[in-house]
């Protein structure tokens, strides 16, 4: 301990106080960070917590002024309600698999025209840019009626109604949003269009022209060469619409209305709470403002959960990986 | 050279773009409508996705707001052609939509610029290495999903939530533990206030909200960060590069075409907001008045503006964005 603080001080005096200084810098700056880290992640995560512990409390504790976080009856009970009142393994099961189809037709659909609009020129480019820009603009309220419209008598060109006599009902089929999804016309496509094409854009020309002359063709070359190079960028996206999908209420309320979806459980679980209370008793109860705000923090809570698990398994692939290809310069 | 090519007379490229497509003639078989060809090949689920879905209700809404529009129950509706008369009511006749427009703009380019660098420094912040990094990553994550669809909306319909806000409002205006009031009126007396500070105590005091806003932002210049080669900081480090100067000479240019994303991201996220205020107008124009025309000109007047901002905005970035084939 004592040759190293000697050593230390030593090389210091060689250095002429350089290494003290740098020393302090470092110290300073890593105090700072922390500060500033542990301020905001405070501010993100205390509603969170409170969240949490509310969850674990047992009614009386709930209008009991002396508790305030730390539950004095702890009980899992809640959990058990909020699953019955949300329908919880099917719908949570429905939700799985339907975001992920959705989303991951959607990153597809999108990285291939991202890469078009990064790399080619064609005629009408900048029209059809200036369509991906007004998809992102129009929210999708704007549609929603004349897309409930055309989904109740779906015609395609007139080939439908040429065959059938008349349009197809695609109500309460999962069809008609996995036909937007693979056209790009999902839950915000354009940004994600956007976001892939200016990636696209920021990787050198001379990767794909070096291929070429190695006698790729094009989609060779998409697929070996700029795939797995934008593959960071490709999982954030499909990162966010796995959760924009996960927490929609929008399409899935146009689209999945027949399926048990937990969003859609989520946002009426209000409505369903004094019936189920009341099933279990002689009388209709009135569920308590402050009863129904627990279970509701729940249910938030249950829908966050399996997304985080999500996100700690992803990043380390988009956000922990050092860039994969060697050519960045 | 390819614009060079293109001829004046076809400004649109239309005639071109069908040359392209037809085998036989002496432009199908360039180089050049080769590569338009397979660029059209993959944007062709977009083409195909916009003509279907998007290209029917725009343009409707577009004639509707164009037209008085009389509902029927039971037989639909009638539109008769009004001209720029919906436009002319949208901004002259009705009582809030031009002021919450002004208002909401004005909100909304403060609130855009904090939260960009707001999340550009914590992303730059979480890039660095330091003990619990992934935890705080999860953390910062967190507004992404608490943001999104049905979770936010979800509490406030509450009537007990509301009124628990209220009143840790009025406890904390009572007892004066608001600090930044506080703060703010030091300042004020003792001369140094103006606009500026009053600019920066509306951020500080909405800084939970731009918190909230900037979840996907932090994650976009995170994966923009990463892509960075470590060979590049090494180099500047032999050259003689302090950390300062190169983070403006590498880390600074090679995320700037994210920047532009971030940028039209947050000005996107801050006009469609639920909550906004001029939504809100179109909603209850819309809904409750059923005052169609109106409304949908109300609409078009407010993408106009957003589009605006966002030409603006990447007109001012791309100027400074730094892309490889330029």
């Amino acid at each position: 301990m004592k040759t190293k603080g000697k050593s230390f001080r030593e090389s210091n005096r060689r250095s002429g106080g350089y290494l003290v200084k740098a020393r302090a810098m470092k110290w300073t700056i890593s105090i700072v960070r922390g500060l500033l880290l542990f301020g905001l992640c405070f501010m993100i995560i205390q509603p969170m917590l409170t969240r949490f512990s509310t969850s674990l409390m047992a009614e009386q504790d709930l209008y009991d002024s002396t508790v305030v976080l730390l539950p004095r009856n702890p009980t899992l009970d809640n959990y058990r309600i909020v699953f019955d009142l949300t329908d919880f393994p099917r719908s949570m099961l429905n939700t799985l698999w339907t975001s992920l189809l959705v989303s991951v037709l959607q990153v597809a659909a999108c990285t291939l025209v991202g890469y078009g609009f990064a790399r080619y020129n064609f005629p009408l480019k900048k029209f059809w840019f200036g369509c991906v820009v007004a998809l992102i603009v129009i929210p999708p309220q704007t549609i929603a009626t004349s897309l409930y419209m055309n989904f109740a008598n779906f015609d395609f060109l007139g080939i439908i109604r040429a065959v059938s006599g008349k349009g197809l009902n695609l109500h309460g089929s999962i069809l008609p949003y996995v036909f937007m999804s693979l056209t790009c016309m999902g839950l915000k496509d354009g940004l994600y269009i956007y976001m892939l094409r200016q990636y696209f854009r920021g990787i050198p020309k001379s990767l794909e022209e070096a291929a070429y002359v190695d006698g790729c063709n094009t989609f060779h070359t998409f697929y070996r060469i700029m795939l797995p190079d934008a593959m960071p960028t490709i999982l954030s996206c499909f990162l966010f619409s796995f959760v924009w999908q996960w927490t929609d209420l929008f399409y899935t309320r146009n689209f999945l209305s027949s399926m048990s979806i937990y969003s859609n459980q989520l946002s009426t679980i209000v409505s369903r709470m004094s019936r189920y209370f009341s099933s279990n008793a002689d009388q209709a109860i009135v569920v308590p403002a402050a009863r129904q705000q627990q279970l509701i923090s729940i249910g938030v809570l249950v829908c966050c959960i399996p997304l985080i698990i999500l996100y700690c398994f992803t990043q380390r692939t988009f956000v922990e990986s050092i860039a994969m290809s060697g050519s960045k310069e | 050279m390819m614009a060079k090519r293109k001829s004046k007379r076809d400004a649109w490229g239309l005639k071109e773009s069908i040359l392209t497509f037809i085998p036989g003639n002496s432009t199908f078989h360039t180089m050049r409508s080769r590569e338009a060809r397979h660029g059209v090949l993959f944007i062709l689920p977009f083409i195909i996705g916009f003509l279907v879905f998007m290209a029917r209700p725009l343009i409707q809404s577009l004639v509707m707001s164009l037209c008085n529009v009389q509902m029927k129950v039971g037989e639909g509706y009638t539109q008769t052609f009004v001209g720029l008369a919906n436009y002319q009511y949208a901004l002259g006749v009705d009582p809030y939509f031009n002021q919450r427009l002004v208002e909401e703009v004005g909100r909304m380019s403060i609130n855009a610029v904090a939260t960009l660098v707001l999340s550009f420094v914590i992303a730059v912040i979480l890039n660095q290495k330091f003990k619990g990094r992934t935890l705080a990553r999860a953390i910062f994550f967190l507004p992404v999903i608490l943001s999104s669809g049905v979770l936010p909306g979800i509490e406030s319909q509450n009537e007990f939530y509301n009124m628990m806000q209220g009143i840790s409002e009025e406890v904390a205006n009572a007892s004066g533990v608001n600090l930044s009031a506080a703060l703010q009126n030091l300042l004020s007396v003792s001369g140094v206030g103006s606009g500026v500070f009053d600019v920066l105590f509306t951020m500080i005091d909405s800084i939970y909200d731009i918190v909230m806003a900037s979840g996907i932002q932090i994650i976009v210049f995170l994966s923009g960060l990463q892509a960075i080669s470590p060979s590049l900081y090494e180099a500047a480090d032999m050259e003689g590069c302090t950390a300062w100067e190169s983070f403006w000479k590498i880390t600074f240019p090679m995320v700037s075409p994210l920047l532009l994303v971030n940028c039209i991201y947050t000005i996107i996220d801050f006009f469609m907001k639920n909550d906004n205020r001029v939504m809100e107008r179109i909603n209850l124009v819309m809904y409750s008045q059923f005052r169609f025309g109106e409304s949908s000109a109300m609409s078009w007047i407010y993408f106009g503006i957003a589009i605006l901002f966002i030409a603006i905005s990447s007109f001012i970035i791309s100027r400074g964005v730094h892309y490889y084939e330029d």
